[in-house]
């Protein structure tokens, strides 16, 4: 019988199983940030371990870095202390960093597709759930906490139980202005936030194929938003171009040996999935959140949703909760509902493509009186590339914030924060409470919202804006 | 880790589901580089409210956490299990758990225990009647039992064994270094390497 690609690449890497026991996974790459890292260092250190393959492990700083006055130590000290602790375990244990001030600096799930380090049929972990990004070439990818974090630096290993098969098959094509961003929305609404739990996901379908890798990797972030182990895309020649010359693709003799495997890593016909979602693409319209979890979202031009509108008795109170916590009205059209800051960066939506994305809406518009609009690159690489291309200027004029790399207002580590009952649309991944800042409230939107609503102060899409004369 | 065999103690009845990570622990209480103090982060957003259930003066002293469904979604962050076994709490009941905050939890000794609605139900009502009730989380015979009830639970064999044994994960995969070290002698040289 023929196998999926998640089962393929799994199998790669299986080094011992044995009936009952969770398989032992080989660990191809382990991306580290700052934040949770430092207790499976000292757990190391306690035990007189070492790092088994630092030639197989990475780490940035990208959660706590302020955006700016990078020259600067960092104010906080808190947080300045949990940067240098992860600069001192660096050197203690020879693990390459890429440090604030360096090039190579961003976020850790935007740097690894940048260098070429993320490739196909991969096995790669984080102690960040939004490794799921990296699903997008083919890999096998998902966040690990900290204990996980300690184990794979001592043995490059990962103890998991194998999961279940999802096919998520989007047919049909996007509408134009419909992204990536309200594909998963759409999703996440549709499947729910446990939706995926217990499954590694395959997004296939003409919509998925049509995608650029940077929107590919946009939908693969949000898998763990709907609970899914991880997702991912079979490798095709859009993945193939885009890893092809980056600092660590493989070159010359080795990169046919690898396209030549590259090429097997799709599921058989013949394969079966445990589970199958289909949705068509064509019926896509922008989708925004209204809620404190990703699966409460609606089409942005429909209403807030009324509690009465939810059949389960768990999801009635978690609306109201929601309704109450991001001081919202039933039946309030969602283009009514004004902003005070818009966030557009993240790993989710901070790589170039979604820049000039957005910069092509704000070009030659200006930014809302009373509407914040900060834009934070997803890597230094990413920021130097907008800045060669005048991208930073679009936003400079139109009033907006540019910034250096880091994760930023996605999770409010360092000082971007929003302040209580202030409002975000975000082209980030969690509307959850306080996550933006404590009594903040999120609204989850495509870069192309996020663009239009930075113009108007509510929530809105490029067709509400007036033509530029 | 310590061995875990059975549990009593009281309850605290969480009656709101998808309480995400950053419910549990907000990431600004995450800087610490230590692996212990996080009790003070615990439901950080919450925790201000007199109302909210954790700061009821008849709840002081619980150990078992009864949570609606989907607990522990979003963030990574092992921080969230540290936070609650910091506070007291030795086991959390939940119809649907995330996957990776379970993986966590057993990883320090917390026992996530999947249990139907129904049960959870039942264990808020009983918990909210009298909060002085005593549940009873036994991992040798996968039950959870409070008064009347007796709820079986579900619980591969392998994470159990590990939780009452008190096994360290690290220890086990190293006793496999050769499986490891032929694994790596047999991949292709074109995978990358960050060194």
């Amino acid at each position: 019988m023929g196998r999926t690609l998640a089962e393929k690449v799994w199998s790669e890497h299986v080094v011992r199983s044995a009936p009952g026991e969770p398989d032992l996974l080989f660990i191809d790459l382990h991306l580290i940030h700052e934040v949770t890292s430092p207790q499976a260092f000292e757990g190391l250190r306690l035990a007189g371990r070492s790092v088994r393959r630092p030639d197989l492990t990475l780490a940035t700083e990208d959660h706590n870095v302020p955006t700016l006055d990078i020259d600067k130590p960092i104010a906080d000290p808190v947080s300045r202390t949990q940067v240098e602790t992860l600069r001192k375990n660096a050197v203690e244990f020879g693990v390459r960093l890429h440090s604030l001030g360096d090039v190579e600096q961003g976020i850790v799930h935007i740097i690894g597709p940048q260098l070429g380090l993320t490739q196909p049929g991969m096995t790669i972990v984080c102690g960040d759930s939004h490794t799921s990004t990296h699903g997008a070439f083919g890999a096998i990818a998902f966040g690990i906490g900290t204990s996980e974090v300690e184990h794979v630096l001592a043995t490059q290993t990962l103890m998991q139980a194998k999961p279940k098969t999802m096919a998520v098959t989007v047919n049909g094509a996007l509408p134009e202005g419909v992204t990536a961003k309200d594909l998963v929305l759409t999703l996440i609404a549709h499947a729910g936030t446990g939706g995926g739990q217990g499954y590694i996901v395959e997004y296939r379908g003409s919509a998925i194929e049509a995608l650029s890798m940077e929107a590919r990797m946009t939908i693969c972030n949000m898998s763990i938003e709907w609970g899914a182990k991880a997702g991912l895309i079979a490798p095709d020649q859009t993945t193939f171009d885009y890893i092809e010359g980056r600092p660590n693709a493989p070159k010359g003799r080795d990169w046919d040996q690898a396209l030549e495997h590259w090429k097997t890593l799709v599921t058989d016909d013949d394969a079966t999935f445990d589970e199958e979602i289909v949705l068509d693409a064509g019926k896509m319209t922008p989708f925004v959140t209204w809620g404190t979890n990703p699966g409460q979202g609606v089409p942005l031009g429909s209403n807030v949703p009324a509690p009465a509108d939810f059949a389960d008795e768990g999801d009635r109170v978690a609306a109201e909760n929601a309704l109450q916590y991001m001081g919202l009205e039933a039946g309030t059209p969602m283009r009514d509902i004004e902003v005070d800051t818009v966030f557009v960066g993240s790993c989710t939506n901070g790589r170039i493509e979604d820049l000039r994305l957005a910069a092509e809406i704000i070009k030659g518009r200006k930014v809302a009186d009373n509407t914040r609009l900060l834009v934070v690159p997803g890597s230094v690489r990413v920021r130097l590339q907008a800045e060669e291309e005048g991208l930073d200027i679009i936003f400079k004029e139109a009033g907006g914030e540019w910034r250096n790399a880091g994760c930023s207002m996605c999770l409010g580590m360092n000082p971007d924060q929003l302040a209580v009952g202030e409002r975000s649309a975000s082209t980030s991944n969690r509307n959850f409470e306080g996550r933006q800042g404590k009594g903040g409230r999120t609204h989850l939107v495509s870069i192309p919202v996020a663009a239009a609503t930075a113009v108007t102060g509510h929530l809105s899409s490029p067709s509400d804006l007036p033509a530029l004369v | 880790m310590d061995k875990f065999s059975s549990h009593t103690g009281t309850a605290l009845p969480l009656r709101r589901s998808n309480v995400d990570t950053d419910q549990i622990i907000p990431a600004v209480y995450l800087k610490r580089v230590t692996r212990t103090g996080f009790e003070d982060g615990l439901f950080g957003a919450w925790r201000d409210d007199p109302d909210f259930i954790i700061n009821k003066p008849e709840y002081a002293g619980v150990s078992i956490l009864v949570a609606g469904p989907d607990f522990g979604t979003g963030s990574s962050r092992e921080h969230a299990v540290w936070a609650l076994v910091d506070y007291g709490f030795k086991v959390i009941l939940s119809s649907r758990f995330a996957d990776i905050f379970r993986g966590n939890s057993g990883k320090a000794g917390l026992l996530s225990v999947q249990v139907d609605q129904a049960v959870i139900e039942q264990l808020w009502s009983a918990a909210e009647a009298d909060p002085t009730t005593e549940v009873t989380v036994d991992l040798e015979a996968r039950e959870v039992r409070a008064g009347e009830l007796v709820a079986p639970f579900d619980i591969d064999d392998y994470t159990r064994w590990r939780l009452l044994e008190g096994l360290d994960d690290i220890g086990i995969t190293l006793s496999h270094d050769e499986d490891i070290a032929s694994h790596e002698a047999t991949r292709p040289s074109w995978k990358p390497a960050t060194l």
